[in-house]
């Protein structure tokens, strides 16, 4: 008989105790295993999303960390509203904001000039506007331009494009909806169980708030992308801007009226009425400048105003060492305890069993078996089952895993499969405890080592 | 085969003393030779036996095995020779419980350098009379058999000299009788030397030659309570 053959044996001889031992190690894996896969998770939704694909963040001047949670995440309370005003500086290149004046039609100071940091955003880059406020079920609705979808990127390299996975972007003014198009992220589409074709209202403030009577045709559906977009409902801005309660009507303080002029509306004469440009406020502007070196000067100039402008990156990586940093530390730590608790478990299991074993130690010594190798049959004892309860735990720590995707999926739009939540940790900790409670073993081993042969073999 | 000269061996009291337990002068046992070793309870032949199986370290002399002084040997040098050499049948039987009867035989030729025969292992089964019962746990068997199995383990390594350490002292006469042949015969058959302790005038008187302890050990008057005052 070998060595393995004579530990697995001694194992199977405690029965019950062993089989506890192997669960309270696979447990305290398991566990590791699932702490680290949150904060996996965690990690992993704050990846994804440090990417947005705009540098720049224009909103009401107030917390930064409020314009970006808001923006960003549709998170916190509602924000203050901006001017329009403000998003025609954005527009990029000469002729942006002129055309866009004379697009949408209204009174406005100075039609003819061209936006104050149009050139920071020519080339490439692009403002896009949004407003929020209203409420589709518990999703917070974005009133956008079709842009949105078209210039937004997402995913950790901000490579990957806004994909529908049914229908098309929503257009400025369609033929068959007018102004009155939505699209929903794939989250809100499944817990909304709407499909393209299905109406859509939004309800004012809050989600019990009331409801506006204006109907939206849904007209497309996003695909999964594990942004905060997936649990979103997009409306056109045209026609959020028509819905009741959402033009402006107070003045607007640095703008006086008098300086303003009435510019109409050139193009589409053809349509419905447009809000006019002076009642019209956004919540925040989402910007990319054609080089990113522009932000910096653009962030400066734009906060000497009435306005502020945050990165994005910024917030979002202040949120995590403010928050998630922490957090990981807290499970880390945790993590290390559990390894203890598992490895101290072996440890008193196997020497418990050492008083009962004096004797057929002493009968396998007088066997001509040698102390080490007492010493090496006790230790690939611990070995089989630090290896045999942390391969169970591991397997069952992601099992765990993948039974509870679809709710992780529903929540934060992250996949998770058997093993793609691995992560250097994981592959650091879990070897790490498997060494650990054989380093336990070495303890019951020693004393195993120890073994007076004479005095157990007189009975 | 076994020759041991000025054997000394003392235990140290806890609160201090030594009581002297063996000073043999001389004893030797030759090649296939069968002998029986009686004496007083507590005179020191369980002593003398871990002695000579060197897992009791001595206070002085020697002991020379197969032509090996083992005295001399490291403990791992006198663990090899164990493992060669010697088979050992303990009174109280010494299986190991969570183990077969054939894997109980197959381990006393684990921790030597001969090869594992496994077929030996069941030669000696069947020839104990456990052919049968080759997989059963001890637990499953007699104290008979468990002892049948005990002499088979103990001559797995085919070992030059078997220690017997009242082998049938817990067991029914009828099968005493038969644990006693069977450790003879298979002696005899493989030319083992033996060395029986045993209580029983009945089973001293069948073998050629018997040793009271008290004759070769010259221990100052050992008494059989030496503590207890
Ligand atoms: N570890 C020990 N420490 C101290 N004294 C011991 C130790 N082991 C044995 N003794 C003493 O040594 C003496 C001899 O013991 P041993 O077991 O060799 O006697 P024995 O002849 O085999 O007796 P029995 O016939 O009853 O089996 C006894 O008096 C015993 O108390
Ligand atoms: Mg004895």
């Amino acid at each position: 008989m070998n060595l393995f053959a004579i530990a697995f044996r001694n194992i199977v001889q405690r029965g019950f105790a062993s089989i506890l031992t192997t669960t309270s190690m696979a447990l305290g894996v398991a566990l590791v295993v699932m702490v680290l896969s949150i904060g996996w998770l965690v990690t992993e939704s704050f990846d994804r999303n440090s990417n947005v694909g705009y540098n720049l963040i224009v909103g009401s001047k107030g917390g930064a960390l409020q314009l970006a949670l808001n923006t960003v995440f549709y998170l916190s309370k509602p924000i203050e509203t901006i001017p329009y005003d403000e998003y025609l500086e954005l527009i990029p290149g000469k002729e942006g904001r002129k055309n866009e004046i004379e697009r949408i039609g209204g009174r406005v100071e100075d039609p003819e000039r061209a936006g104050i940091f149009s050139a920071y955003t020519a080339d490439g880059g692009f403002a896009i506007p949004i407003c929020m406020g209203d409420y589709y079920g518990p999703f917070r609705v974005v009133g956008t331009t079709s842009e949105f979808f078209d210039k937004l990127r997402h995913g950790r390299a901000g490579d990957q494009e806004y994909k529908f996975a049914s229908g098309r972007n929503f257009e400025d003014c369609s033929k068959e909806n007018g102004f009155f198009e939505a699209v929903l992220g794939s989250q809100a589409a499944k817990t909304m169980n709407k499909k393209v074709g299905d109406i859509l209202q939004t309800t004012h403030g809050d989600p019990d708030g009331t409801g506006h009577g204006e109907e939206f045709k849904i007209v497309g559906i996003l695909e999964p992308t594990g942004t905060p977009n997936d649990r979103a409902a997009f409306i056109n801005i045209e026609g959020f801007y028509l819905l009741e309660n959402h033009a402006r009507v107070a003045p607007d303080l640095f703008r006086p009226d008098e300086k303003k002029v009435q510019v109409d509306r050139k193009s589409g004469l053809d349509q419905p009425a447009r809000l006019p440009l002076e009642k019209r406020d956004v919540s925040a502007v989402l910007v990319k400048t054609s080089q990113g070196i522009y932000a910096i000067n653009m962030t400066w100039s734009i906060n000497k105003r009435n306005t502020q402008a945050v990165s994005p990156i910024e917030e979002i990586g202040k949120l995590l060492q403010v928050f998630v940093t922490p957090f990981r530390n807290v499970l880390l730590i945790l993590t290390v305890l559990v390894c203890v608790v598992s490895a101290v478990s072996i440890l008193v299991s196997i020497y418990n069993s050492m008083n009962e074993r004096k004797r057929d130690i002493a009968v396998m010594r007088a066997l001509g078996a040698r102390r080490d190798v007492i010493l090496y049959i006790v230790l690939i004892e611990s070995l089989m089952i630090a290896f045999g309860g942390g391969i169970l735990g591991w397997l069952l720590g992601h099992t765990v895993g993948v039974v509870g995707s679809g709710y992780i999926e529903e929540n934060t739009g992250l996949q998770v499969g058997m093993f793609n939540t691995i992560s250097i940790q994981e592959l650091v900790v879990i070897p790490g405890l498997i060494v650990l409670a054989v380093l336990a073993g070495i303890i019951p081993a020693i004393a195993a080592y120890r073994t007076d042969v004479s005095r157990n073999l007189a009975s | 085969m076994l020759r041991i000269e000025n054997l000394k061996k003392s235990y140290r009291l806890p609160e201090g003393g030594d009581i002297p337990i063996l000073d043999i002068p001389s004893f030797q046992i030759g090649a296939g030779e069968q002998v029986v070793l009686i004496g007083e309870s507590g005179g020191g032949k369980t002593t003398l036996l871990h002695a000579i199986a060197g897992i009791l370290s001595i206070n002085s002399g020697s002991i020379h095995l197969d032509g090996i002084e083992t005295t001399r040997l490291s403990e791992q040098g006198r663990d090899r020779v164990r493992a060669a050499k010697l088979g050992y049948v303990f009174q109280t039987f010494n299986l190991l419980s969570g183990f077969t009867a054939l894997e109980n035989v197959r381990l006393g030729m684990t921790f030597g350098s001969g090869k594992h025969d496994l077929n030996r292992a069941k030669d000696l089964l069947n020839r104990v009379g456990l052919g049968e019962r080759m997989n059963y746990k001890p637990s499953a068997l007699s104290v008979g058999q468990q002892q049948r199995v005990a002499v088979a383990r103990a001559l797995a390594n085919r070992p030059k000299l078997l220690l017997a350490d009242e082998p049938t002292a817990n067991i029914d006469p009828t099968n005493q009788q038969m644990i006693i042949d069977l450790i003879r015969t298979c002696c005899s058959d493989e030319n083992i030397a033996l060395l029986m302790v045993t209580h029983s005038m009945q089973v001293a008187g069948q073998f050629p030659r018997v040793n009271r302890l008290e004759e070769v050990n010259h221990v100052a008057k050992a008494t059989s309570k030496p503590v207890g005052v």
